[in-house]
């Protein structure tokens, strides 16, 4: 039987986390040869608003294309974090950024922080990078795909001009992550 | 070599598969949750010569489509349920016409504007009965990215074989959602075109039943002159009421689909052969339900699931077999009980029937359904 692994990020339309799900998805299923469904929400919560985009990946085929258990949770607001964690698999991983998400929940999961979108403003240099930073942190906290295989799956949707700018967003976001697990 | 593989919505399949089966016309008009399919077309049609056109409402780009089908065009529309329902006087025109198009549904909550961001199922039966009169329909629901993408090559193939619309029918979910596909190599997929008349244009009539249940249809603007009208009409294609004539043009279209069941029929067996349990369910649900067993299964509940591929024709021989092997049958489907009507009508009472339907915007989960299963056994 296959192995189910579930994956949220979640936070404010137009903070470009359905595209992280997607590069996601890509590092998964194109880059490596594993199973993936991307997923997210549409309609008036994916224009401002908590939005979520969610990425399922197996190493069969997948059959409900929807999150059940979530084993890792990414929420970059305070609204994002109170509407979606209930469906966090216990013992599962939630991912914060400390400054938008003042009051974290409680519950049956690990949770991490870091100032994400601060991040990418000041040590990365571009705010709109946030959701590359946090693409970087999740992979590092749930390994599910490879370091390299995130990083060729940013690469590939990014203009040249971006390139070292995302590069660096994406790992910055890795480093990040890996410090708080080490 | 490698294949050709790609993330792309179901949406995007579908547009995609329409190009491989050598869709050259889409006439739309934007709809949420359909929209992709137009947007992808708009951008590669005119990169080989297609045409693309957004009309000014869905009734004009049916009529688009119907007329640049006539010309010899492969001719799509996409669309979801208000659309759909504006569509139908036109499907009719294309029924009785005979002219073949593809019509892709790409589900919503309704009735009229309903959610126009929720999935549903409840077009089932408009796929069937949407438009009046007695009519054939044939209506295929794919599951995955990239079964939408071949369904909808097929859906092409069986609209040019038998002269008629097909509908493609989507959901909200499937529609939107990304898998990775395996784009095929061309030729890879069997692609079938509409029969050219095998007459001079002098002998030619449009609907000669001599050709049998599906007359060639010649290209509209060829030297082939023919009269088209949505009246029942004899070979030669101009109206009467002669009721030998009409009886026979009736009982003939709705045979081109009957006498062909098995060509059209395509059906997915899941752990069927020992099950006590039937969950039968289409597009998305199926894969709610192909979880459920899979849990099932483990738990030792003898559970399977059958998936019309075809929706229309509805595979009713082999769930007629079924039904007297197992207990019962559930249905799960996002409506308030239609594909359980046909599953109904066919198993006659030979075994438990039971439905579960959802109608608030949120898909029937896997849980749902093996608590109902556990409810049943």
């Amino acid at each position: 039987m296959s192995k189910r692994y579930e994956i949220r990020f979640s936070g404010a339309g137009g903070q470009g986390l359905i595209t992280a799900g997607i590069i996601l998805a890509e590092a998964a299923s194109i880059v490596e040869d594993q199973y993936a469904v991307q997923s997210q929400s549409y309609g008036p919560e994916a224009r401002g608003g908590a939005s979520k985009s969610e990425v399922i990946i197996s190493d069969g085929p997948i059959d409900y294309p929807k999150a059940t258990l979530v084993d890792a949770c990414l929420a970059l607001t305070q609204e994002a974090a109170d509407k979606y964690v209930d469906t966090i698999k216990p013992g599962g991983l939630l991912l914060l950024d400390t400054d938008f998400v003042k009051k974290p929940p409680a519950g049956d999961f690990k949770i991490y922080r870091f100032p994400i979108i601060n991040t990418a403003k000041n040590d990365v240099g571009r705010a709109i990078v946030a959701n590359v930073v946090a693409l970087g942190a999740m992979v590092a906290l749930t390994g599910i795909v490879k370091r390299e295989s995130g990083e060729k799956a940013v690469l590939s949707r990014v203009p040249e001009a971006f390139v070292e700018l995302n590069k660096k967003a994406y790992n910055t976001g890795y480093e990040r992550v890996k410090a708080l697990l080490d | 070599m490698a294949k050709k593989v790609a993330l792309l919505q179901g949406n995007e399949a579908c547009a995609y598969g329409a190009l491989y089966a050598g869709c050259d016309f889409f006439g739309g008009y934007p709809i949420t949750p359909s929209t992709e399919v137009a947007e992808v077309l708009a951008k590669e049609l005119p990169k080989t010569g297609g045409k693309f056109i957004q009309m000014e409402d869905e009734i004009a780009a049916m009529a688009s489509v119907l007329g640049a089908a006539l010309t010899g065009s492969k001719a799509l529309t996409a669309s979801s349920g208000p659309g759909i329902s504006l569509k139908q006087e036109l499907i009719g025109y294309a029924c009785i016409a005979e002219i073949p198009c593809v019509i892709v549904n790409v589900m919503r909550g309704g009735p009229s504007t309903g959610m126009p961001t929720g999935p549903s199922q409840s077009d089932i039966m408009q796929a069937r009965w949407g438009t009046h009169g007695d009519h054939a329909a044939i209506a295929v629901a794919p599951a995955s990215c990239q079964e939408i993408f071949s369904e909808t090559v097929r859906a092409f193939n069986l609209a040019e074989t038998y002269r008629m619309p097909v509908q493609v029918l989507l959901d909200e979910i499937n529609g939107h959602m990304r898998e990775r596909i395996e784009l095929p190599e061309p030729g890879e997929l069997e692609i079938l075109n509409r029969q050219a008349p095998p007459v001079s244009p002098e002998q030619y009539l449009p609907f000669d039943p001599s050709f049998g249940d599906v007359p060639p249809l010649a290209a509209f603007g060829s030297e082939y002159r023919f009269h088209i009208t949505g009246l029942n009409k004899a070979a030669d294609g101009f109206p009467t009421t002669k009721a030998r004539l009409v009886d026979a043009e009736e009982r003939r279209q709705i045979r081109k689909v009957e006498a062909n069941r098995d060509k059209i029929e395509k059906n997915e067996e899941y752990m069927v052969d020992d099950a006590e349990i039937l969950i039968v369910a289409i597009g998305t649900i199926s894969r709610s339900a192909r979880h459920a067993v899979n849990e099932l299964r483990k738990q030792g509940q003898k559970v399977g699931l059958f998936r019309p591929i075809t929706l229309w024709p509805f595979p009713e021989r082999r769930i007629a077999e079924l039904a007297g092997q197992v207990k019962a049958i559930i249905v799960p489907e996002m409506n308030l009980g239609q594909m359980i009507l046909e599953v109904e009508r066919v198993t006659k009472g030979a075994c438990d029937l039971h439905g579960i339907g959802r109608v608030d915007g949120e898909p029937i989960s896997p849980s749902q359904i093996m608590d109902k299963v556990k409810e049943v056994c």
